[in-house]
């Protein structure tokens, strides 16, 4: 059968030439478990998302780091199945921490996550590498399904599959499928709502001299399968779920009989690759024209072009840079004023402490949070698309070598490139580095990029102390300072970078062996549900704990030990009387020494004395106090410090900071104390979550302590020369 | 590897795929260093299968095959890594 039937609508359901039997539905009950495991680029997210659409969720995996992406689909009226879906992996020997958990779930038969049954998605236009992992996870005994996807593109490559021979040589259900386009879907659907034997075909047998070595393992396991055994033979130091004494039992026996994993691993994947092409000879014919050469090596002469690559690459991030700052800026100015729209609307109609409260703390808080929407939406758009299209990959291709300089890895690229939007998800996109050292320096640094986290606090300050004109006639002058405090960033972690790689020692190599994905449109559906994911995570994740802080200080800036802030009051008043000031400069005068005997207050002064050469006062210290929590807190900060008692709520962030004075009646925010301000926030680690994300995979709290003394050390000194040079 | 599978190179200067020229062809012999075998077989690059030089990075390192003479895929590895992998 050739991709072009594919849209008959029955193609292939069921066993060849045999009809579906209806009798042979699974019975509803509890939800069935299917895995959906596939190489890297085989569509195995596209299929994910058409099967779950939004009803995904994301975990973790037991004991490991790698999030665990869960959803579930509605098969038929009355069968819904969960589907776990894991990270792309080329075979089930692990190279990497991300492929780990594929192995965990597979060789636990045991635990309450053994999937049902799997669902293998492969490429159709590779076939032959593709159906290696095929091969042995049927060799598990599991019950598989194979999704061949692609069909499209394997007919423009001139392969046509006769997938009803297949699915004879192979012994499982074969669906075969553009996911993309949602094709073969419903198919799948079907099959899927079936209870499945086992694969009825063996594609690999250990040799004979290993069998005594695996009847002892699977004795001793009770497991129900040799192959299976062979792989506790070759991967018990990693298997998360064995104790001590079962790996030091493995131990024995793989010494005992001599057993050589790594010359054992090889020659099972060059019998399976014998195994593989034998099959394909009968079922898969290549018809090659010169119209068919894959037309992606075409693009990619232009695109990793020695000049026209590099100027390709940074016209797109300088059209990233473009979205995030200057189209995202309407959306959030929008926002900005909604928010002040309200507090206004609220406070002009409602009067007491809990009112207060909600204006000046709730929605300063969730202002701080919301107006962020546009730009992570813009960002994460633009990362998934690059991801969709393959041109990711050419981009860790041309940067592996300048990135090698520096102790990185041209896979170290993404992350850095992702850091830019939230160093969260970046540290946790190293992971595809196999490299222990690479990763390492690689989440060290990634921090140092500048976060979208930073922008409110970069837009408000250096709209503060920069003057909005035009440099060289196409340039915005806030523009190049924005993107100076970029690069400043950037140039930060790769020294940074470097200066590990000097001081880091491994005996482990570096790899730089991966597939070049053959370039493709985006599909929206995937770069829509990326950006909701990642939109919703932020909102309320960061969203609790920026407001959480928000009220917190609400309540320390609004209160104070014992009467003080009566007291400051009385005292404010009789002098400004005395000192014959209006009523309004008195309101004024009263607001902020109630304040700075509150408890905020307090607790700045106490600080102050570290941060004054730096050309901060204890205003200052308290939001760079709150920003250790997370760094966008500092705008709501301010904007809570600032507003706390006065007429000003209507104000946006930047009236309040700009009308700030002095004790001399000059405004405060000059140059030199933005600026210091500004490379504060450019290297201090302020951001929990961040930490959270390296102790995470790290497993320790080693790193994250480093990051944290190391990037604030980094600021505090940076700030320093600045505010000192400046000044 | 094992026994089956000759791992030393013969005696006379083998080619590696780091020698190919820009959209020459080469057939794989062998894979010199273990560790990396395991990789490079699980890609694909199996001894017998012919690999094509496809591009070079802007800086030379790393470089793109063409892999398999069926169902062709483009493999990216450094020139280091290349060098591991022998030709008839």
């Amino acid at each position: 059968m050739v991709g072009g039937q594919l849209l008959s609508g029955r193609a292939g359901v069921g066993v060849a030439g045999a009809p579906l039997d209806v009798n042979a539905l699974r019975q509803p009950g509890p939800l069935t478990r299917i895995a959906l495991v596939g190489n890297p680029n085989s569509g195995k997210s596209s299929l994910f998302n058409q099967l779950t659409g939004l009803n995904q969720k994301v975990g973790n995996f037991p004991g490991v780091t790698v999030d665990r992406k869960t959803g579930t689909s509605q098969l038929t009226s009355q069968h819904r199945a969960e589907i776990i879906d894991l990270p792309g992996t080329y075979s089930l020997y692990p190279k990497s921490l991300d492929e780990k958990v594929i192995t965990d779930l597979f060789y636990d038969q045991t635990s309450a996550q053994y999937p049902d049954f799997v669902v293998v998605t492969a490429d159709a236009s590779n076939l032959r590498r593709n159906l290696l992992l095929f091969t042995q996870l049927a060799d598990m005994g599991l019950p598989t399904v194979l999704a061949l996807n692609m069909m499209d593109v394997a007919e423009q490559h001139g392969v046509r599959i006769d997938v009803a021979a297949l699915q004879e040589e192979l012994g499982v259900p074969i669906i075969p499928m553009n996911a993309r386009k949602g094709v073969g879907i419903a198919a799948l659907k079907i099959v899927m709502a079936q209870t499945l034997g086992a694969p009825k075909a063996h594609f690999y047998e250990p040799e004979e001299e290993l069998l005594p070595m695996i009847r002892q393992i699977r004795y001793y396991f009770n497991l129900h399968n040799d192959y299976l055994a062979l792989h506790y033979a070759h991967q018990y130091r990693h298997i998360s779920f064995l104790t001590a004494d079962d790996r030091a039992y493995i131990q024995e026996l793989t010494e005992q009989y001599g057993f050589e994993p790594t010359a054992r691993q090889a020659q099972e994947t060059i019998d399976r690759y014998q195994r593989i092409n034998e099959i394909l000879l009968n079922c898969v014919s290549v018809t090659r024209t010169e119209k068919n050469e894959p037309y992606s090596n075409r693009l990619d002469r232009i695109l990793t072009h020695k000049v026209w690559g590099y100027l390709i690459f940074f016209g797109v991030l300088f059209l990233m840079f473009q979205a995030v700052f200057a189209w995202a800026s309407y959306p959030m100015e929008l926002i900005d004023q909604g928010v002040a729209w309200i507090n206004g609307l609220i406070q002009s109609n409602f009067d007491g402490p809990l009112i207060n409260l909600l204006t000046e703390g709730v929605l300063a808080g969730l202002g701080g949070v919301l107006i962020f929407i546009p730009q992570i939406a813009l960002l994460f758009a633009f990362i998934a698309v690059l991801e969709e299209t393959g041109y990711m990959a050419r981009v860790t291709f041309m940067m592996d070598r300048i990135m090698r300089r520096f102790g990185l890895n041209g896979k170290s690229i993404v992350p850095l490139i992702s850091g830019v939007a939230c160093a969260v998800p970046a540290i946790m996109s190293a992971r595809t580095i196999e490299n222990r050292k690479d990763r390492l320096i690689t989440i060290f640094v990634t921090p140092l990029m500048s976060c979208s986290a930073r922008i409110p606090v970069y837009t408000v300050l250096i709209g503060l102390v920069v003057p909005d004109e035009p440099v060289l006639g196409i340039f915005n002058l806030r523009g190049v300072a924005l993107m100076g405090l970029y690069l400043l960033g950037f140039f930060a972690a790769i020294l940074s970078a470097w200066a590990m790689k000097l001081l880091l020692k491994t005996t482990e190599r570096s790899y730089f062996i991966m597939e070049f994905p053959v370039y493709r449109w985006p599909r929206w559906k995937n770069v829509g549900i990326t950006i909701v994911e990642k939109v919703k995570a932020f909102v309320f994740q960061a969203g609790k704990v920026i407001l959480a802080i928000s009220i917190m200080l609400w309540v320390l800036a609004s209160y104070g030990p014992g009467d003080a802030l009566e007291r400051a009051e009385t005292q404010a008043t009789t002098e400004g009387r005395a000192q014959g000031l209006s009523p309004a400069e008195i309101e004024s005068r009263v607001a902020s020494e109630k304040l700075e005997s509150s408890y905020a207050g307090i607790f700045g002064h106490f600080i102050e004395p570290g941060i004054r050469p730096l050309g901060f006062d204890w205003k200052v210290g308290i939001s760079l106090i709150t920003s250790f929590a997370a760094r966008e807190v500092f705008v709501g900060t301010m904007s809570t410090i600032y507003s706390v008692g006065q007429d000003a709520d209507q104000q946006t962030v930047q009236q309040k900071l700009a009308a700030e004075k002095d004790e001399n009646g000059q405004p405060f925010f000059t140059p030199a104390r933005a600026f210091s301000l500004l490379v504060f926030y450019v290297f201090a680690m302020q951001c929990m979550s961040t930490l959270a994300a390296t102790y995470r995979e790290t497993k320790g709290w080693k790193w994250p302590i480093l990051q944290m003394l190391y990037m604030t050390g980094l600021a505090y000194v940076s700030s320093l020369i600045v505010y000192q040079v400046l000044k | 590897m094992s026994k089956r599978q000759p791992l030393a190179p013969t005696p006379a200067a083998p080619r590696s795929v780091k020698d190919l020229q820009l959209g020459e062809s080469g057939t794989i012999c062998c894979l010199k260093d273990p560790e990396m075998a395991l990789k490079l077989l699980e890609m694909g690059c199996i001894p017998g299968t012919q690999v094509r030089l496809n591009s070079r990075a802007p800086l030379g390192c790393p470089i793109t095959l063409v892999v398999g003479d069926m169902a062709d895929y483009t493999l990216s590895l450094r020139v280091s890594e290349a060098a591991t992998i022998l030709l008839k």
